[in-house]
């Protein structure tokens, strides 16, 4: 049987998006750091505006340097294109924004980044757009809670912070049935882990700003369009399959089918929202993507060494990740994330928040912060940070108790870092 | 837009802009053809600049593909006597654009239905178009590969790396997307259908309306030297070759085909 001729997945990580630059020669990625394009002429200019010709004019809607880094994502996730944004949090905005209109309604994931839950929950409804969050390991959940006016399925790969892992496949079927998209934060995953369009899924976003970029140097966030929704079909998506008034009458379904949604974003969303991505946060992340592929592995390696560690510990006591057999979603992880459920745990400390406390106030060389998905292993307890906003009842029925710490396994010497949480550990014991 | 051809409704992008006004006659009308297993965004470069600049532009989704009623049609003569049909419904004689096996049709159409047709703009075409066994195999059972297989033969070697005219869209991606989407066995059956022509060269030596090739030297699924045949029995070809696209000068070179448009019509 012959292969399909194209360059495999960690060539892609390196080259996707990219040629050498054919006036200087340059091999990197330059950085175009300019706001607009000379037009070749009064033509060529009504062109691109009018979307007859496409290219770029103003660095707000689209730039040399980041459209490297769109398209080298849309290919690693198997999509059709992509839209870069300033930060994950506009590219879930964006993709919303882009698809529902005031009135519309989201089923969400209750398992998901503190950030997004509070777009869905308390900003979008000002804007008419409201959301019921549900068990995101119950299929029926999703499927129960599709209303009417019900135009898009949203939920995490792997969920926050419990690492729920999502089953993909039976999440999309519900919402296709439904006639409804499903959006997906693979955040945590990235391409490397897993490829969400391959099992149905219709959107993925990434903040950008984590293991994608790699380095916590820089926020960004992308949306990737998986092509294979058909917008049209039901009359739910008037922003696509009805014409706009935005570019003389324009329906971007007709014109563009499968790259419709990614047309949309970057003409209106981009152009009215402003989202966009700088050329040197593009940059800098385009050097993390390079080497996605040989950090997600060690990220995995340095993760599997440290729930060893846990699990054998006795101040700990629970560990959350998809590598343990405790874990709700043990075997799914095993089937969907074959080379492992990423660099993100949890596990309670016995002693509840105090000892939570001490055990963050202990650690050495972990960093106390709110982030995720660094080169460096970082640390946090969720209550009170990234979740503080949540009711003690939400936060419940997100699964974060008091006594959690949320762990992002970094690329240093797993020994090193074995040792700083084992120290810390046994610090947080001592009253 | 819509319209009606034996009684089936055609799904058609015409850049928004109706092709029916009252200046309509005065433009001339583009009937723009997709290959095996695509639809008319193929021409999505084409088709909305076309009809700011003075032309009706029609680019089809073929019977059965896209969002044009089905069946599909099952040879290039009966898909032929459909493009005579389109012509009449759409009121006169069609200037038609046609990649692969849309540019099979184009060919078809104008030595036999030569009234229906007043120039043609043909790309990534061959004498003959062989099918690669695999290829026919996995699109007769449906399988994703198919997709994938195209995608990866269908553009120069350059969209290895991509570099998408349109930034942030990625062309293999998107052809995989729009053959994956096809309905099921149209792929199949196109490809067997262009396996099975075999009169392209005595079409094209029927051919009497102005006709440009647009050929690109890196074409791997009909290459250059495949379309020779072609070349040297047309009577009023004009050749544009492209040093580095592929099979899709359409996608691969936007600039390029606009202008060698831009110039057939002008002389057409
Ligand atoms: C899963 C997930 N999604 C989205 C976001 C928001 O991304 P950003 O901080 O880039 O806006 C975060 C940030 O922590 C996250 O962890």
């Amino acid at each position: 049987m012959v292969e399909p001729d194209h360059h495999r997945f960690d060539t892609r990580a390196l080259h996707a998006g990219q040629r050498p630059d054919p006036t200087t020669g340059s091999r990197a990625v330059p950085i175009h750091q300019t706001t607009s394009y000379v037009f070749d002429s009064v033509d060529h200019a009504a062109g691109l505006f009018n979307l007859e010709v496409s290219g770029h004019l103003y660095s707000r809607i689209s730039n040399p340097t980041v459209a490297v880094l769109e398209e080298r994502l849309a290919s690693l996730e198997g999509g059709v294109g992509a839209v870069c944004t300033s930060s994950g949090q506009a590219a879930l905005h964006l993709a919303v924004a882009t698809i529902l209109n005031a009135g519309d309604h989201v089923v969400a994931s209750r398992n998901i980044y503190g950030g997004s839950h509070n777009l869905l929950n308390l900003t979008m409804p000002r804007f008419g757009i409201t959301t019921t969050f549900v068990d995101p390991r119950d299929p029926d959940a999703f499927s129960a809670a599709i209303r009417p006016e019900t135009r898009l399925v949203f939920a995490e790969t792997l969920g926050n912070p419990g690492i729920e892992v999502l089953d993909v496949a039976a999440i999309a079927e519900v919402a296709h049935a439904h006639g409804l998209p499903l959006a997906v934060d693979s955040t945590f995953a990235t391409p490397y882990l897993m490829r969400p369009i391959e099992h149905g899924a219709d959107i993925v976003i990434h903040s950008v700003t984590k293991f994608l970029g790699g380095h916590g140097v820089a926020i960004g966030g992308v949306v990737v369009d998986g092509g294979r929704f058909d917008w049209a079909a039901g009359g739910k998506f008037p922003t696509l399959s009805e014409p706009y008034d935005g570019y003389h009458g324009i329906t971007f379904t007709e014109e563009f089918g499968t790259a419709a949604l990614s047309m949309r974003a970057r003409a209106e969303g981009l152009r009215d929202f402003g989202g966009c991505m700088s050329p040197a946060n593009a940059f800098y992340l385009l050097q993390g993507v390079e080497t996605l592929p040989l950090r997600m592995a060690r990220h995995v390696d340095n993760t599997h060494r440290v729930v060893e560690m846990l699990d054998a510990h006795d101040a700990v006591s629970w560990i959350s990740h998809p590598s343990h057999p405790s874990h709700p979603d043990h075997e799914l992880a095993a089937r969907l994330y074959p080379n492992g459920a990423g660099a993100i745990l949890s596990f309670g400390v016995h002693g509840g928040r105090e000892a939570g406390r001490r055990f963050i106030e202990a650690v050495g060389l972990a960093s106390h912060l709110a982030n995720v998905g660094d080169a460096k292993t970082l640390v946090i307890h969720p209550g009170s940070t990234t979740h503080q906003q949540m009711s003690a009842d939400d936060l419940a029925a997100a699964g974060i108790g008091e006594e959690l710490i949320r762990l992002s396994v970094g690329l240093e010497d797993p020994d090193d870092i074995c040792d700083d949480l084992s120290r810390a550990l046994r610090a947080s014991q001592k009253a | 837009m819509r319209f009606d051809v034996d009684g089936r409704s055609v799904h058609a992008a015409t850049g928004a802009v109706p092709v029916d006004g009252t200046d309509a006659t005065a433009r001339p009308l583009v009937l723009l053809l997709h290959g095996a297993g695509m639809d008319r965004t193929v021409w999505s470069q084409q088709t909305r600049w076309l009809a700011h600049h003075d032309a009706r532009a029609v680019a089809v989704d073929l019977p059965g593909h896209g969002r044009s009623d089905g069946p599909p049609l099952g040879s290039i003569a009966e898909l032929a006597a459909w493009v005579a049909a389109v012509a009449e419904a759409l009121g006169g004689p069609v200037h038609v654009v046609g990649h692969s096996m849309g540019a099979f049709i184009g060919l078809e159409a104008a030595a036999h239905h030569a009234d229906s047709v007043a120039s043609l703009v043909l790309m990534g075409l061959g004498a003959a178009m062989p099918v690669h066994p695999d290829l026919q195999a996995a699109a007769d059972a449906d399988d994703p590969l198919a997709a994938d297989l195209m995608a990866g033969w269908m553009h120069g070697p350059d969209q290895k790396f991509g570099v998408n005219p349109t930034p942030g869209m990625t062309m293999t991606g998107t052809s995989r997307a729009v053959i994956e989407t096809s309905p099921d066995g149209v792929l199949g059956l196109d490809l067997a259908m262009c396996a099975a022509y075999d009169g392209a060269a005595d079409a094209a030596a029927a051919v009497t309306c102005p006709t440009t090739l647009v050929l690109g030297r890196l074409d791997r699924m009909t290459p250059r030297r495949a379309a020779q045949p072609i070349v040297d029995v047309l009577a009023h070809a004009m050749v544009v070759e492209l040093a580095t696209a592929g099979h899709a000068p359409m996608m691969e070179e936007p600039d390029v085909v606009r202008s060698a448009l831009a110039d057939h019509l002008a002389r057409a």
